[in-house]
């Protein structure tokens, strides 16, 4: 009754192009848009700040930008740690050579690095599909852990090889309070976020999907496949290495190597999947899932046992926890493969009935 | 696809969304209660390493609650939080848990060398010092720029410097030291590439060759290095692993016939689950101590009649007076008689993390008072203060037999002449870049 | 010239404990499409079970070692079975039909699982096993180069056992009804299932098949370094095997080792330290990466011809 959108008429060819045509939608996504900036920094605490809020609105940005490579063009990528870490490593770089550049400025930059490096490692797409590509941006992966940790001259000589992110500030504001941290991360996820979908549904986007649904036929109606992917790889690794220099700089404030491992490029993986390839509401959704599920099970499940009389320790928690995570991501699989996003519009189909399906 | 799947969407997101949201530090506290924080890796790669250390820790808290009811009189309420010895996991849980208590946590101790780095950024802003026993950054035993870090007992320069005075001991003298070999076998991170500089420098002074030789992490796998080791032939070889790759390398120093004795591991290379999965092959092996050796000292009196018969540990009974378990008592009690030290300025009442740090700051150990606390021959006296956050700079080197450890070295003192050029100059780097004034620590009291 | 052979001997021996945990992989690969991340996770659990029955056998019920060692592998390849039963019956047979990267997502969610029930029943410590094999430092051709060339026992005995256990599957799969008929399941799933080839039967024997050289893969390299978590992470070290051998050969699995192995050992000692060190890791996936370039189906994989 209230999400149809009959009598919605488009008169031009523009509205019918708008990013969102539906006008529900368009208040929907004002309505969040201002509740994220707006409500939220009145009422969250420092805790959910830190531990749920800025981890998630970072991944985001990094699980969109792996979905562009996975779910628009088809190319699985087990790297996109690699890429975080290069993006963060070029703006800690770029931060100290160039101390005059405001740091988010360098994040930006560092991200311009990524992409560069994204295309690098995308090249032998052109010649490898599938579980063999995924395998083969493993070695992105694991050159990256080893570069940053073995070239000096990338961390600054340090003498432990770990660096440290510049105070974060911009125009004489001190940017390093939860509240702001959360709302520079908010501005950068959905700048970029609302630009990766604008480029999805253009006609770069389209290329991607018809290599993704089927490479040859879309070299023969006169798609570069070289072009393609490429972009795909750039485009993608930009906005994973902004999401890396974030959470260098924003999150973590130093760091090493570690804290972009393969265990983050499947944790990203996870959530494009969980989310739902090819959607960008899809990668938040995964992103804010895999964030919150470790949380949740960790703080839930000692009281769950008290209920019943047990007393759990951390050890018999964390396996658990371990247990719960791997039944339910193959419980989702099972039950929706196409990911969360796929149950967000069944919602939006069944809305449109609702409440008088006949 | 029906209905349900829609409400399982809802119920998952939902629930996992507001609990975690909802379940930030909590109001309802006791007010008489310290609350001390545990970040613990019971699971994952490190676990056998992270056990037995979290058990000691714990049971050291349980043993003050059961005999003196807390410290001076205020209940000490623990809870751990694992975090896999992964950095991501140990910042949530220490946003977690900064907060908890009438006057939040009093000090964390990460047991990581990677969540120390993000946490040194964070603990100046919380108010909440950092405990890193024997681990985290060297430089910050600067108390004027790291005012929150505290390495108490040893960092890894002063383990470096050390292992390079036993090896010349056993040499014969300093001079001996030139034209030999020296090789570092380190874990490919910041917590293994921390003794480089000190090495480095000594090279340079005392004249030996220094070849560092990194394994890859988690380093199950180091044939190649051993080949080189055995291609090179170094006179010795420093140890400084963690986890499995402590035994997988006393367990390949066998398969290239190294002569374990000629190998001296880091403090964290040298408890038991670092050589029983080698063996006999690990017999002869040395590591340096963090001061303290395996075994019983007099507090375990009280705690296998109050904790452990019980039943209140975790620990299995083979943990029980192993290196790391030791290591972990040490950890509670160096921090809770720093609260004690705090008390005795503010006042017996739960300290704030600020009167804590002032606490570890002012610490104090005497001989008599270790003896008293039941530490006598696990620890030597200690005294921090603004200008030393590290204490002391004694260590010792033990000995594994197969089957025990034995100590077969009289207590050595870091050369501060080597360490602390070195200390001043990458402390001030620190400083310049993250723009933090010192402290002027003669004006500190 | 010694040093040489001494690293490239090494080099191979250590390729083939990699090719005991890549093999895991091409099994299942072949039978059934499914890229098994959790072989590692199954290599842990085998290993665990295993060492832990033997500890028990030996030093609670105080059973002659023979018989704690029979005990100790029946019931690591109990653990097996059940483990294989499990992941046909609740997983693969409800994801039929899926994308291949929507079940590698469940062999992923598989791998958490596994590793946190092995953790749950079995511990977290550190486990020395000893199976009876000798871990003893050998010198060999002592007569041709001064001083000889070290391997140690254990590697070869590995290296024996791979052996065996390809011997084994080969003779398995060609010479036994049940191996004719995984390999029909692996050429074409519809047309096995349509000469009455039970599917979920014939996956079943493959993931247990998986499970036991898990647990051969397990058993050696827990004798190597003691019975621990770190032995899911061998999954790590043997996708570039995979990638360079192929996802669907026995026989590339064992070579792309050999390979792997050699290759990155001789890059570590003889390039390595010029550029610092510890390049072994990235070095055997850009082996396999550049190999790829050439041949992009692998060693031995099967060729795709695509039609449009």
């Amino acid at each position: 009754m209230f999400y149809r959108e009959a009598g919605q008429y488009k008169a031009s060819y523009q509205a019918d192009q708008a990013i969102f045509p539906i006008a529900q939608d368009r208040i929907v996504v004002v309505a969040l848009l201002a509740v994220a900036f707006l409500v939220v920094p009145f009422v969250v605490s420092e805790y959910t700040y830190r531990a749920v809020l800025i981890p998630v609105v970072i991944l985001s940005l990094a699980a969109i930008g792996l979905n562009v490579l996975m779910g628009y063009c088809g190319q699985v990528s087990l790297g996109s740690g690699a890429f975080m870490a290069v993006g963060a490593y070029a703006a800690f770089n770029l931060s100290v050579r160039l101390p005059f550049l405001n740091p988010f400025v360098c994040i930006l930059l560092g991200g311009f690095v990524a992409a560069g490096v994204g295309i690098a490692f995308g090249v032998p797409s052109l010649r490898i599909k599938g579980f063999y590509l995924a395998c083969a941006t493993l070695a992105a992966q694991f050159f990256a852990d080893w570069a940053f940790l073995r070239i000096k001259w990338f961390t600054n000589y340090t003498p432990s090889g770990s660096v440290n992110a510049p105070p974060l500030q911009a125009f004489g504001y001190d940017l390093s309070s939860p509240t702001a941290n959360y709302l520079v991360s908010l501005v950068f996820a959905v700048v970029l976020g609302l630009a990766a979908k604008n480029i999805v549904r253009g006609h770069v986007g389209r290329q991607w999907m018809a290599i993704r649904d089927m490479d040859i036929a879309a070299e023969i109606i006169g798609v570069r496949p070289m072009y393609a992917k490429l972009t795909a790889f750039a485009v993608s690794s930009f906005l994973i290495g902004v999401a890396g220099g974030l959470w260098a700089f924003v999150y973590l404030g130093s760091w090493e190597p570690a804290a972009f491992s393969i265990d983050r490029s499947f944790q990203l993986m996870f959530m494009v999947i969980i989310g739902g390839l090819g959607s960008i509401l899809g990668s938040v959704l995964g992103a804010a899932f895999i964030v919150l599920l470790p949380i949740f099970l960790n703080q839930a499940l000692p009281p769950l046992g008290a209920l019943f009389g047990w007393k759990i320790s951390t050890a018999t928690v964390s396996h658990f926890e371990s247990m719960i995570f791997g039944a339910l991501i193959v419980f989702f699989l099972i039950v929706e493969p196409h990911g969360l996003a796929r149950l967000w519009s069944v919602a939006k189909e069944k809305l449109r009935l609702w409440p008088f399906p006949h | 696809m029906g209905l349900h799947k829609l409400a399982l969407l809802g119920a998952a997101i939902a629930s996992a969304g507001v609990i975690a949201a909802t379940t930030a530090p909590g109001s309802a506290w006791a007010q008489n209660e310290q609350f001390i924080p545990g970040l613990v890796y019971r699971t994952g790669a490190y676990a056998p390493n992270g056990i037995p250390f979290a058990d000691g820790a714990r049971d050291y808290i349980t043993l003050l609650n059961e005999r003196d009811g807390g410290i001076n009189g205020v209940k000490i309420t623990f809870e751990e939080c694992e975090t896999g010895y992964a950095t991501d996991r140990g910042v949530e849980c220490y946003e977690r848990l900064k907060g908890k208590g009438p006057t939040g946590a009093a000090y964390f101790s990460p047991l990581s060398t990677g969540i120390t780095f993000a946490l040194t950024e964070k603990a100046p802003g919380d108010k909440v010092p950092l405990i890193t026993m024997g681990y985290g950054r060297s430089d910050s035993r600067d108390g004027a720029v790291f005012e929150w870090n505290f390495p108490l007992l040893g960092t890894y320069w002063t383990a470096a410097n050390v292992a390079v005075q036993h090896i010349a001991k056993e040499m014969g003298g300093f001079d001996k030291l030139k034209g030999k070999k020296i090789a570092l076998l380190y874990h490919d991170s910041p917590y293994g590439k921390e003794p480089i500089a000190a090495l480095d420098i000594m090279s340079k002074k005392y004249g030996f060759e220094f070849l560092p030789i990194p394994v890859a992490a988690p380093g199950t796998e180091q044939k190649s290095q051993w080949l080189q080791i055995r291609q090179q032939k170094p006179d010795y070889v420093l140890l400084w692993g963690w986890g499995v790759m402590n035994s997988a390398a006393v367990t390949e120093a066998g398969n290239v016939n190294y002569p374990r004795d000629k190998m001296i591991g880091v403090w964290w290379s040298g408890a038991e689950p670092d050589v029983v999965p080698a063996g006999e092959k690990g017999a002869g092996y040395k590591a340096l101590m963090l001061q303290h050796p395996a075994g019983k000292s007099a507090v375990y009196a009280d705690l296998e009649k109050l904790v452990i018969a019980p039943g209140k540990s975790l620990a299995k009974p083979d943990e029980i007076g192993s290196v790391l378990y030791n290591r972990g008592l040490i950890n509670s009690m160096l921090g809770t008689e720093s609260i004690r030290t705090a008390m005795a300025k503010f006042g017996n009442k739960p300290m704030t993390g600020e009167q804590v740090r002032w606490g570890i700051e002012h610490l104090d150990l005497t001989a008599e008072r270790i003896k008293q606390l039941g530490f006598e021959g696990m620890i030597g006296p200690i005294k921090v203060s603004c200008a030393d956050h590290e204490g002391t700079r004694l260590s010792r080197v033990h000995q594994w037999d197969g089957k025990k450890w034995n100590i077969i070295s009289d207590w050595y003192t870091a050369d501060d002449a080597v360490i602390a050029p070195l200390v001043k100059d990458t402390a001030a780097k620190y400083a310049t870049e993250k723009k933090i004034t010192p402290r002027d620590c003669s004006k500190e009291s | 010239m010694a040093f040489f052979l001494e690293v490239l001997i090494g080099g191979l021996l250590a390729g083939v404990l990699y090719s005991l945990v890549a093999l895991g992989f091409v099994l299942i690969f072949k039978a059934s499409g499914v890229f098994n991340f959790a072989q590692g996770a199954m290599v842990l659990t085998a290993a665990l079970a295993l060492v832990r029955t033997l500890d028990i056998a030996q030093k609670e019920w105080h059973w002659p070692f023979g018989l704690a060692l029979a005990a100790g592998f029946a019931f690591a390849a109990v653990v097996m079975a059940v483990i294989a039963w499990a992941a046909e019956r609740m997983v693969l047979r409800k994801l039929v039909n899926q994308e291949g990267i929507i079940l590698f997502m469940a062999t992923i969610g598989m791998t958490f699982f596994i590793e946190g029930l092995a953790q749950t029943l079995f511990g977290a410590d550190v486990y020395p096993l000893n199976i009876g094999l000798p871990k003893e430092p050998v010198f060999i051709l002592e007569s041709v180069f001064d001083g000889g060339i070290l391997v140690n026992e254990l590697d070869i005995w590995a290296a024996v056992i791979a052996g065996l256990l390809v011997a084994g599957l080969a003779l398995f799969f060609q010479r036994t009804r049940i191996g004719r008929a995984l390999r029909a399941v692996a050429d074409d799933h519809a047309a096995a299932q349509s000469v009455g080839i039970p599917l979920n039967q014939i996956w079943f024997i493959v993931w247990l098949v998986a499970g036991l050289v898990a647990l051969v893969a397990g058993a050696v390299w827990g004798s190597k370094l003691g019975v621990q978590f770190s032995l899911s992470l061998l999954a790590l070290k043997a996708l570039p095997v995979l990638i360079l051998g192929g996802f669907t050969s026995v026989p590339g699995a064992i070579i792309g080792g050999l390979i792997i192995g050699a290759g990155e050992k001789l890059a570590e000692v003889f390039v390595g330290p010029s550029m610092g060190g510890g390049i072994e890791i990235w070095f055997a996936y850009v082996l396999a990466l550049l190999f790829l370039l050439v041949r992009p189906q692998g060693l031995f994989g099967e060729r795709i011809i695509e039609r449009v």
